[in-house]
């Protein structure tokens, strides 16, 4: 079967919070729709097969390689990649914590890392440096060592409340 | 890649109709952690790809007096996220949380491990010692295989071209029954088993004996190895280290290993070794524990 044999699918999803109404290779991926089809080039390809992270994107909720996903399995899902995470004219608190603590130096993987740690965080505000290391063990940084990226994430997390003095109703 | 069909099936036998069709062109998709790779490097090329998420038996999680029923295309994360499968199957929850990291979690299925049959698969052991069957469906109607008989080579197994695999059942352990899956490998996450050991076991009443067991072996041979004279040398013995070293050595040399990039065949002996008496172990501890409650 050729590619002109075949129709294009018709992909509906939501994008970073807005509704996108694309067109599709049936066997491309969600990664080569984003970067080629909608110009999202924000979600980077690295190995292409699973193992780098870099093209981390989440799908309802929950972080997938954006790699092994086919575009029209993306159809009435909701979406989110890098470009939906700084709030307008501002950085997301991941994003100023990699900043300050230069946890980034080819950039390649920064994206996946950025779209990982915060579907962490917001699941567990106070991970911790284990749990951040296990849950980021699917992105892969050739240049940092990681402890810069882990660093940031735990600069990241929501501190602790302080535990308040606590007076008694009774007394 | 080549260019192939996608198509979101939303009944089992939709699927079976495009399987039908294609013959060997075809094969299902569940998290596609596996198939997208193999189909991305070219080591075969398929016509049509049918996404089985959408069928409802495929998708259910259902955990009931009879057992646990895991629809073939359920991913790891919905296992290891629910507190009650958690606490009933941990042997099984130990492969759901081993494999891949979470971006794979949120996509790889059991069922997805079962059918692309690798020697190295982490998921298949933990189902065999819990004597799970799979359910599968085709055109004349569904049929139930044992997971210990599905893989019949690296990469194959019982499915005929137009036969899908729609859950997999887990039985109801029996009172006093432990499990635990260990593996070895040289990072700390996301690495393919250099070998790897499921034992289970269940006590008898006094809870200081074994009355069965069971272990299965993973990476030493061309399909999962099931260490037959290993388990059976367990029974009516006391739970104790002296027992699971015996058998620990009886499972060695029931592998038969080979030797290649991720290791050598007296290495991964060792492991199973190792794996094994650590997993008989982890399943006594985990079997008695269960009795206390």
């Amino acid at each position: 079967m050729t590619q002109a044999q075949l129709s294009k699918a018709h992909v509906r999803c939501e994008l970073n919070g807005q509704s996108v109404e694309f067109l599709a290779d049936q066997h491309m991926s969600l990664l080569e729709a984003l970067r080629e089809v909608l110009d999202m080039t924000g979600t980077k390809e690295g190995c292409n097969d699973g193992n780098c992270g870099a093209c981390t994107v989440t799908m309802d909720g929950r972080i997938v390689d954006s790699c092994l996903v086919l575009a029209p399995e993306a159809d009435g899902r909701r979406v989110e990649t890098i470009e939906g995470m700084a709030p307008p004219g501002g950085l997301h608190p991941l994003q100023q914590a990699f900043l300050e603590e230069a946890a980034l130096q080819c950039g390649i993987c920064t994206p996946g890392f950025l779209v990982a740690a915060k579907a962490l965080l917001e699941r567990e505000p106070q991970a911790g440096e284990h749990r951040i290391r296990h849950w980021l063990a699917g992105n892969l940084c050739r240049c940092t060592g990681y402890d810069k990226i882990v660093r940031a994430v735990l600069r990241a997390e929501t501190p602790q409340p302080k535990p308040r003095a606590r007076r008694s109703r009774s007394a | 890649m080549h260019p192939f069909r996608y198509v979101a099936a939303s009944s089992i036998d939709e699927a079976v109709a495009v399987l039908r069709e294609h013959g060997a062109r075809a094969r299902c998709l569940a998290g596609g952690t596996d198939i997208l790779v193999q189909l991305r490097v070219g080591r075969y090329e398929l016509d049509a790809l049918v996404d089985v998420k959408g069928v409802p038996e495929v998708s259910a999680l259902r955990l009931d007096r009879a057992g646990l029923e895991i629809g073939a295309a359920v991913p790891c994360y919905r296992i290891y996220e629910d507190a009650k499968v958690h606490a009933a199957y941990p042997g099984i929850v130990d492969a759901a949380t081993l494999i891949g990291g979470i971006q794979i979690q949120s996509r790889a299925s059991l069922g997805g491990n079962l059918c692309n049959a690798a020697p190295s698969a982490d998921g298949i052991g933990p189902l065999i010692v819990h004597d799970a069957t799979v359910v599968v469906a085709g055109p004349k109607g569904t049929r139930t295989v044992p997971v210990e008989g599905f893989c019949t080579a690296p990469g194959r197994t019982v499915l005929d071209d137009d036969e899908l695999a729609v859950s997999v059942h887990v039985p109801r352990p029996p009172a006093r029954f432990g499990a635990a899956y260990e593996r070895f490998i040289p990072r700390n996450e996301m690495d393919i088993a250099v070998a790897g050991v499921a034992s289970a076991v269940v006590l008898d009443r006094s809870g200081k004996r074994i009355e069965s067991a069971r272990i299965a072996l993973a990476s030493v041979g061309p399909t999962p190895v099931v260490a037959a004279k290993a388990a059976a040398s367990l029974v009516g013995e006391l739970a104790s280290l002296d027992a699971f070293r015996a058998a620990a050595e009886i499972a060695a040399g029931e592998a038969s290993p080979i030797d290649d990039m991720r290791g050598t065949i007296d290495q991964r002996r060792d492991l199973v070794r190792v794996l094994t008496r650590r997993t008989l172990e982890l399943a006594a501890q985990r079997a008695a524990a269960g009795a206390a409650r």
